[in-house]
């Protein structure tokens, strides 16, 4: 076979791999929206459930997701990007450095029931937190932490070294360098990590079905049960209460995700160098 | 001519990890002067200039031998505030590495990390750093934009700038021209010929012209070591060491 007709073959076979994964995302999404959206009304997104969901809308799931994932973040977020500053800019290269991050990337890999498991186990029954919005936050929290520090570290590592160097010449401790100049300059990729670990978190269900737990109510404190949107889909479907709710409710869950996407893609373009607009830079009032 | 010393350099030897880079290096550096450094690619003068305001810390397995005296105080010594050491000996690097920030906060940026607050007090830093950097008269209408919008030309010169809004005494460049274009380099060493006034430079150069050109006095390195250091007239003109008039000849390097 010659290289030209090989270069060929190659084009086809490569290209229809390419479509085909296209083809299934699509299908995948098409099916789940050509059956729920024509469900999906400003009522259904408003209203609360009637008659365990076989009625009504899903208004209480949406804000229990939004709790829990503001939960989940809150915790999350200062504690990876602590990690991954500390890994990055100040830990010296060595046996430490590697173990913990050996431990996070092999934290990322672990089945999310695991975490469920463990969040039960110990948030739930030991810790007395009971099926609440906090047992169940936390529980995520654990879960999108490696995917927070792995790309808060990458995020300061694309930032180039002679920032550092300038700073520090400068007479600036590690610290103010950190904090001034590449942290603000991470911004964009640390955000990326972030919005990832949303919809992460947003589309989890076993784990926050173990610990969360599955009220249909509005929870009124962190001590109180939630029911997320997943965990709802997943309710009417394997209990099968309504088929249509549960395609209505997945197709609100996969128009959130297209968009958290969305939101990604547009920051990870901005990451770009020379496209990069300095959003952090102070408007100056002199001359 | 009684010419104050500022650096004075004993013995210094410097390894990365198991390769000595710099070995038993003395010498001393006028105040005042522009003092420039020459020699092949990995000579030794690239770090012997790190080592004068510690950038070497930051190297993974850098080891500093000997005695380095800045106004007589050994700057490796135990009670030395690196972060102070620096802001006195500040440095300016090869390619130019404006912070992603506006002009007037890229100058404002060493005044604010060493407390200096309020509106006017700053304003007025940046205007004369920038003026000192020879640099006021472009920028003056866009202080607000993104630094990174400069040529790399107006990039260095603002990198001088605000090295000067943190009132150095020394100025140590590793090539700073070596990223710019003719012109630009004509405006940039015009402008270090000024700044030796008030501040003591030393420039390491792979530009022999631009060193006989803008230096006081003149070393060379080769392996390591330092081989010849005089005025640069005499140096360029009739070198004592063999390598020396090698080099500057064109032989190798």
């Amino acid at each position: 076979m010659n290289s030209r007709r090989q270069e060929s073959l190659a084009r086809v076979a490569l290209g229809s791999a390419a479509c085909l994964t296209v083809a299934v995302m699509l299908a995948i999404t098409g099916q789940v929206l050509a059956s729920g959206l024509s469900h999906v009304s400003p009522a259904f997104l408003l209203e609360a459930p009637r008659s365990m969901g076989r009625e009504g809308g899903i208004l209480p799931t949406i804000i229990s997701t939004a709790y829990l994932t503001t939960v989940a973040l809150a915790v999350a977020s200062p504690l990876s990007i602590g990690a991954a500053v500390y890994l990055a800019e100040y830990a010296r290269r060595g046996r430490l450095v590697q173990g913990i991050r050996f431990a996070t990337e092999s934290l990322a890999g672990v089945p999310s029931i695991i975490f469920g498991l463990f969040g039960f186990s110990v948030f739930v029954l030991k810790l007395g937190m009971g099926w609440s919005v906090l047992s169940g936050g936390l529980t995520l929290a654990l879960m999108i932490l490696p995917t927070m520090v792995r790309a808060t570290e990458e995020a300061l590592q694309s930032v180039p070294a002679r920032y550092r160097e300038g700073s520090l010449a400068l007479g600036a401790s590690r610290w103010q360098t950190v904090t001034r100049v590449v942290l603000p300059s991470a911004l964009p990729g640390i955000a990326t990590g972030v919005i990832l670990s949303v919809g992460r978190a947003v589309g989890e269900t076993a784990a926050v079905l173990l610990t969360a737990g599955s009220a249909l109510g509005v929870p009124q404190s962190l001590g109180d049960p939630a029911r997320s949107m997943a965990v709802h889909l997943y309710i009417l479907a394997s209990e099968g209460i309504s088929m249509d709710r549960a395609y209505a409710t997945g197709s609100v869950l996969v128009i959130l995700v297209v968009l958290v996407n969305a939101a990604t893609n547009y920051l990870g373009r901005r990451r770009v160098p020379g496209r990069r607009k300095h959003a952090w830079s102070r408007p100056s009032s002199s001359a | 001519m009684v010419q104050t010393i500022k650096f004075s350099i004993d013995g210094l030897s410097v390894a990365y990890h198991d390769f000595w880079a710099l070995s038993e290096v003395s010498l001393e550096i006028p105040a005042h002067r522009v003092t420039a450094l020459i020699g092949p690619s990995g000579c030794g003068k690239s770090t012997f200039l790190k080592t004068l305001n510690r950038m070497n810390d930051l190297v993974d397995g850098a080891k500093v031998k000997g005695a380095v005296l800045l106004d007589g105080q050994d700057i490796y010594g135990r009670e030395v505030d690196v972060a102070r050491l620096r802001k006195r000996v500040g440095m300016v690097f090869q390619r130019p590495n404006p912070f992603p920030m506006s002009v007037y906060d890229n100058v404002a940026y060493g005044p604010r990390v060493h407390g200096t607050r309020g509106r006017a007090t700053l304003d007025a830093l940046v205007e004369r750093s920038l003026r000192s950097a020879a640099l006021w008269d472009e920028v003056k209408d866009r202080l607000g934009r993104p630094a990174l919008d400069l040529s790399g030309g107006q990039q260095q010169r603002l990198v001088i700038a605000r090295l000067l809004a943190v009132e150095p005494e020394v100025l140590l460049m590793d090539e700073p021209a070596s990223s710019l274009d003719p012109i630009s380099t004509a405006k940039l060493e015009e402008l270090i010929h000024r700044l030796k006034q008030q501040y003591t430079v030393v420039i390491v150069t792979h530009n022999l012209q631009q060193a006989a050109r803008i230096s006081d006095y003149t070393a060379f390195f080769l392996g390591g070591r330092l081989i010849e250091l005089d005025g640069t007239a005499k140096l360029f003109t009739t070198p004592v060491d063999k390598r020396t008039e090698d080099y500057i000849t064109g032989r190798f390097g």
